[in-house]
């Protein structure tokens, strides 16, 4: 495919977007989707290329134009299209596809519509700059750029404080972790001498036993530049202890939570952890930190969903909780199996998501699953979609979560370091609490009896087909896109593993930990670590099955009985409250108080204003002297006369001196 | 004495944008001061044709010469060796050339909003235009000097006359202090000229001072530089002078006369005291740093729109000294470039604060919300402006941050992680603002407004042209440093062979 081809990719969706900013509010209107729509249609289109001449070998790497020069600094625009950045590429054209098609029936009539479409057409060109980067720089450009169109997006109805206020938080809580990642950029750039992956790649001997001094303790350089990155992705993919945007950033339009906040953009952490995978892996550190944030992040998240009535919220710790599970692969050296994860959960959890859309929908905007109730019957295709999609994250064996989770599973048990096991057996608990959770939603929205009022009842309807057909084509996607990597262990040839390996440099199976030392042993294990997570599965929904279809009355008996456990996790462990209390209310209590009160205006306005009335009170009293009375400074005179000569005759003042 | 610089060619065009805004004041001052329309037209028209006046400084500039460049020298006082002597190079180039956009827009947006005393509104802003060319244009100490104290007097008008309600207040504050500061630098300019018998700039960078001589000096003109940067703790002055001052004024202030502090220190402190700067350099950048938190930290609780966009110039300009004390290739072009930027971005935020004060008659936050809806083009306006001062990736603010925060770090590698907090400070008092003033409901205090016509438009739409185009290519802008920044360098570093080849080098690729 011809380079200028590539460039389309992220072009058209910029066009689109500049398109509909510019004309749409006045011209375009309502067909605004038209131009979005024809844009991410043809990016897909030339992605699906691009995979094909990706699986054929072919890598693109190639400059654009010189960004910006200073001095030995100088970074590029440019495209790297290769294995893993094609597997991105379609995850992002294909969700953003559907997810423009979704939109147009649920935006339907929103005042803005064409802003609307616009701002998904910008996230698409920022996401897709990302992943087609070949220089670090490029990546941040992306990376903030995606930021932003989260911040438009949470914050499209922004006349409501609370979106207000979300969008604000997404922002700036992304922004502490890109401040880690500009810092590992610049000392990325101060021991390469440039920021091209290839260039850094290649040359990782520099740092290799490198180390620097910080706080009076030695740290490795790769260490320090690998988690310093990791700020970034621990921001963006909403790690601990950066996630607390991401459940408020479900104040957004739903077709915008399963792009953005489930599907593409979030997992831009992982991908950044992947794509720098040489580095991390030069530290072992770096690579035990991943994998725990990634499990303790897993487990925190799923727990919290346990108890949550937000059907959004639920979905959304259910997204921090698998990213995590992205990480621990990562972290235990399987990135690709964390990219694999990456790309089934985006079918699954974008399916989730626009299920959960499709019930908002239907109940005039209701989000509190306790309202719900027996939505099956009034809206079919959304209950068995949203169904498979259920059974896909909860790992039950033949859909694409199962082969992907089992994965990660597998590689973190099989790795043979003790954080490798940590992170399995906290898996494993996770993957328990997945299944429970994500049945417990399903049960309580569409089973049982209506709980909602008269009028909603009235309105309950299945959606139209512009939502309905994304919904179909996604859970289509929940079941199929894990058979790119079905283990050798079930008859398969785990394609995407070798297809990746090309990027993530390792061979997996043969390469991980070499832990494997019988073969026969290996595949003993791996068998059994199988059976764990499918009984795991089995166990979650049988467990949800049994509180909320066989005895709903249970789950308030047993939150009453173990109230501060409940409050605890339905207050969501109060880390927002913390970081209110040891943050942002100390920082805007220093600035009122200390910086604008004291330092500004008592000291250095102080100071200011006091020379001028220090002038002028001296002034007023030296003026007092000039009274007119002649014997007055006659007085004066004789005085200064006298001590004159006193000076005189001391020698003071003479350099002579009394005599010594 | 008079053949220090040889210009390739005789050239008029620094004198012309001197002297073509003096003489509009003059054809001003000899119209009727009923006749609003003539005024404001012939205003208008002396700025564009001043702006199509300097383009040859950017077409036919010479990008590999670190010279001075469209030389003009003639005798003046003699007695003296006090010469008029203009010229441009890497760094001030694109300040005479920002100068002359600002001057068009600040005509532009006192359109309507002037309404008292017109006539000498538009005398003041077009004597200010040739006043601030000509600080960046002099190239003998003296002629320098002496536009550096003409900006003062109109600027001083400017505020007193046509400002808000504490306006007296702020502009004797303004003057006394810059005015101290001012006459330090003028007994170090004496104090060279006994030493060096000269007032040639170009002579003086070539000129080694004794170390002790040096350090005095470079503290003479440091008071005269931080007054105007204005650095921490000597800020005080720029909140009530922005707040007071009309639109106009605080465009100005803000874009161009705050510059010339920096440009001083690149001008003056650096070629001149460069063994002095050298020692001084840790000084200045924790002076730096502390201006880039605490001027960040301290916008958390303002409660009026233009004090807080003052403020945060403390920060910003914080970036600039950092990135200019880091006596780096990118950290210097970081500075250089951030004052442009800082200009640019920060220039139309006051833009837009006068727009919608010329509609409300409120500057407190306070009275504002919802205005998305009210004014949704103006809200797209403010947003880009906002996402280039929180330094966006993609807008003109990304490129000089990162350059200055990777020159800084390369100096010190605490002060650059320090300095980076200030973009996290950054993204929250401005979208903190943001938020404030034009989402959530509509406060009814403000409901109703017009949104901005094609005038004011055509006012900002310059601006974010820059925004972006610095943002994706920035190398058309710093370009033209890289050959005289280099070549301050190597001054800088002792002037050894090694270093200027690699510069060189380095300029050349």
């Amino acid at each position: 495919m011809d380079f200028k081809c590539y460039i389309l990719i992220p072009l058209l969706p910029l066009l689109a977007f500049i398109l509909n900013i510019v004309f749409g509010k006045a011209l375009i209107k309502r067909h605004a989707h038209l131009v979005a729509t024809a844009a991410v249609a043809i990016s897909l289109f030339l992605s699906v290329r691009a995979l094909i001449e990706a699986s054929s070998g072919t890598v693109i790497n190639q400059d654009l134009f010189t960004w910006i020069t200073s001095g030995q600094f100088k970074v590029s625009a440019g495209f790297l299209v290769d294995q893993l950045t094609a597997i991105m590429l379609i995850v992002v054209t294909s969700v953003s596809f559907l997810v423009h098609i979704y939109s147009i029936g649920y935006m339907h009539g929103d005042e803005g519509y064409p802003r609307f479409f616009s701002f998904l057409s910008l996230f698409t060109f920022s996401m897709l700059m990302l992943v087609m980067s070949n220089n670090f720089l490029q990546l941040y450009f992306g990376w903030e750029a995606v930021g932003l169109c989260s911040y438009f997006l949470i914050g499209f109805w922004y006349e409501k404080k609370s979106a207000a206020d979300a969008a604000k938080k997404a922002f700036i809580v992304n922004r502490f972790g890109d401040f880690g990642f500009g810092l590992g950029v610049i000392l990325i750039f101060l021991n390469f001498g440039s920021l091209h992956y290839a260039d850094v790649f290649t040359n990782l001997g520099v740092i290799a036993s490198q180390t620097v001094v910080i706080f009076g303790s030695r740290v490795s350089l790769p260490t320090l530049i690998a988690l310093l990155l990791f700020c970034g992705a621990v921001g963006k993919s909403a790690q601990l202890p950066l996630h607390v945007w991401l459940p408020d950033a479900m104040e957004g339009p739903t077709p915008v939570s399963a792009l953005i906040h489930a599907a593409t953009m979030v997992t831009a952490g992982v991908f950044l952890v992947a794509r720098a995978n040489p580095i991390f892996t030069l530290s072992p550190v770096a690579m035990n930190v991943v994998a725990i944030t990634g499990g303790l992040t897993a487990i925190f998240a799923a727990t919290i969903a346990l108890v949550q009535n937000d059907i959004k919220r639920v979905v959304a710790y259910s997204t921090v909780s698998q990213l995590g599970y992205m990480f621990v692969a990562c972290g235990v050296g399987a990135f690709s199996a964390g990219i694999f994860h990456l790309y089934t959960h985006a079918f699954f959890k974008a399916c989730l998501f626009l299920c959960a859309g499709s019930v908002m929908h239907a109940m005039g905007g209701e989000l509190d699953v306790q309202k719900m109730g027996g939505l099956k019957k009034f809206m079919p295709v959304t209950y068995w979609t949203m169904l498979i999609a259920s059974l896909s994250i909860a790992g039950i064996p033949g859909l694409s979560g199962f082969f992907s989770k089992d994965e990660i599973l597998w590689k973190a048990l099989s790795s043979g370091s003790p954080v490798g096991k940590f992170v399995w057996i906290i898996g494993v608990v996770t993957a328990l609490l997945t299944a429970f959770y994500s049945f417990r939603v399903l049960f309580l929205a569409f089973h049982g009896t209506f709980r909602g009022t008269e009028e909603q009842k009235h309105h309950l309807h299945e959606s139209p087909s512009s939502m309905t057909i994304p919904l179909i084509v996604l859970s289509v996607g929940a079941i199929v896109a894990g058979y790119a990597g079905v283990p050798h262990i079930l008859g398969g040839h785990d394609w995407i593993a070798g297809f990746l390996g090309k990027v993530t440099g390792l061979v997996p199976a043969e390469n991980v930990g070499g832990a494997i030392h019988v073969h026969a042993e290996g595949e003993m294990s791996e068998w059994s670590g199988m059976a764990v997570s499918v009984v795991v599965a089995i166990v979650g929904v049988s467990a949800a099955a049994f509180f909320y279809l066989k005895r709903p009355e249970l789950p308030k008996k047993i939150a009453t009985a173990f109230a501060p456990i409940y409050k605890l996790l339905f207050n969501k462990y109060y880390v927002d409250e913390l970081y209110g209390f040891i943050i942002i209310k100390p920082c805007y209590w220093v600035s009122e108080n200390i910086l604008d009160k004291v330092t500004d205006k008592m000291f250095i306005e102080g100071i200011v204003n006091g020379l001028p009335a220090l002038v002028e009170w001296s002034g007023q009293k030296l003026r007092k002297m000039q009274t007119g009375v002649v014997l007055h400074y006659t007085l004066i005179m004789a005085v200064g006369v006298f001590l004159l000569a006193i000076l005189v005759l001391l020698g003071i003042g003479t350099g002579m001196g009394p005599a010594k | 004495m008079i053949n220090t610089v040889c210009p390739l060619e005789q050239s008029y065009v620094l004198t012309t944008a001197i002297f073509l805004p003096v003489l509009a004041a003059a054809v001003l001052m000899l119209i009727n001061r009923e006749r609003y329309s003539t005024i404001k037209w012939i205003a208008l028209a002396a700025t564009i044709a001043n702006l199509i006046a300097v383009v040859p400084l950017f077409t036919n500039f010479d990008k590999t010469s670190a010279r001075m460049q469209f030389v003009e020298q003639y005798r003046w006082i003699e007695a003296w060796h006090i010469n008029y002597c203009v010229g441009v190079d890497g760094i001030s180039v694109l300040f005479v050339l920002l100068a002359a956009i600002i001057a068009i827009l600040c005509v532009l947006v006192s359109w309507n909003s002037v309404k008292d005393k017109v006539k000498e509104f538009y005398i003041a802003i077009v004597l200010i235009e040739g006043a601030m060319i000509g600080v960046f244009a002099a190239i003998d100490m003296f002629l320098f000097y002496m536009f550096w104290e003409a900006m003062l007097i109109p600027m001083y008008l400017l505020i007193g006359v046509w400002g808000g309600p504490n306006r007296l207040y702020a502009a004797v504050k303004f003057f006394i202090y810059t005015l101290a500061g001012s006459v330090l630098m003028l007994l170090g300019v004496v104090a060279i000229y006994i030493v060096t018998g000269t007032f040639d700039m170009v002579r003086l960078m070539n000129t080694q001072l004794p170390l002790n001589l040096q350090m005095l000096l470079f503290w003479a003109f440091f008071a005269a530089f931080a007054v105007k940067v204005p650095m921490f703790p000597v800020h005080t002055w720029l909140p009530d002078a922005h707040t007071e001052a009309p639109t106009a004024g605080s465009v100005i202030l803000a874009a161009i006369l705050i510059k010339m502090g920096a440009y001083g220190f690149l001008r003056f402190s650096l070629p001149m005291f460069p063994d002095a700067s050298q020692l001084m350099a840790p000084v200045m950048i924790v002076l730096s740093v502390i201006a880039i938190i605490y001027g960040g930290v301290i916008c958390l609780s303002q409660k009026d729109l233009k004090r807080l966009i003052a403020y945060s110039s403390v920060s910003h300009m914080g970036f600039v000294t950092l990135g200019i004390f880091s006596l780096n290739m990118q950290g210097m072009e970081g500075g250089i470039l951030q004052m442009i930027n800082h200009g640019v971005i920060t220039g139309a935020l006051f833009l837009c604060v006068g727009m919608v004060y010329e509609r409300s008659h409120t500057r407190q936050i306070a009275d504002y919300g919802g205005l998305a809806n009210v004014m949704p083009v103006f809200s797209a306006f403010f947003m880009v402006f906002t996402l280039a001062s929180i330094g966006l990736p993609g807008t003109n603010g990304f490129v000089g941050e990162f350059l200055i925060i990777l020159g800084g770090f390369t100096a010190n590698k605490t002060a650059g992680v320090l300095a980076a907090t200030g973009v996290i400070i950054g993204a929250v008092y401005m979208l903190r603002l943001y938020q404030q003033v034009f989402y959530t409901a509509i406060n009814e205090k403000i409901a109703g407004l017009s949104d901005i016509s094609l005038r004011e438009v055509i006012t900002l739409v310059p601006l974010l042209i820059l925004v972006f185009w610095i943002g994706v290519y920035p190398s058309a802008f710093t370009g033209f440093m890289d050959a005289t920044v280099a070549s301050l360098l190597v001054k800088l570093k002792g002037g050894d062979m090694h270093a200027l080849n690699t510069l060189i080098q380095a300029v050349v690729r």
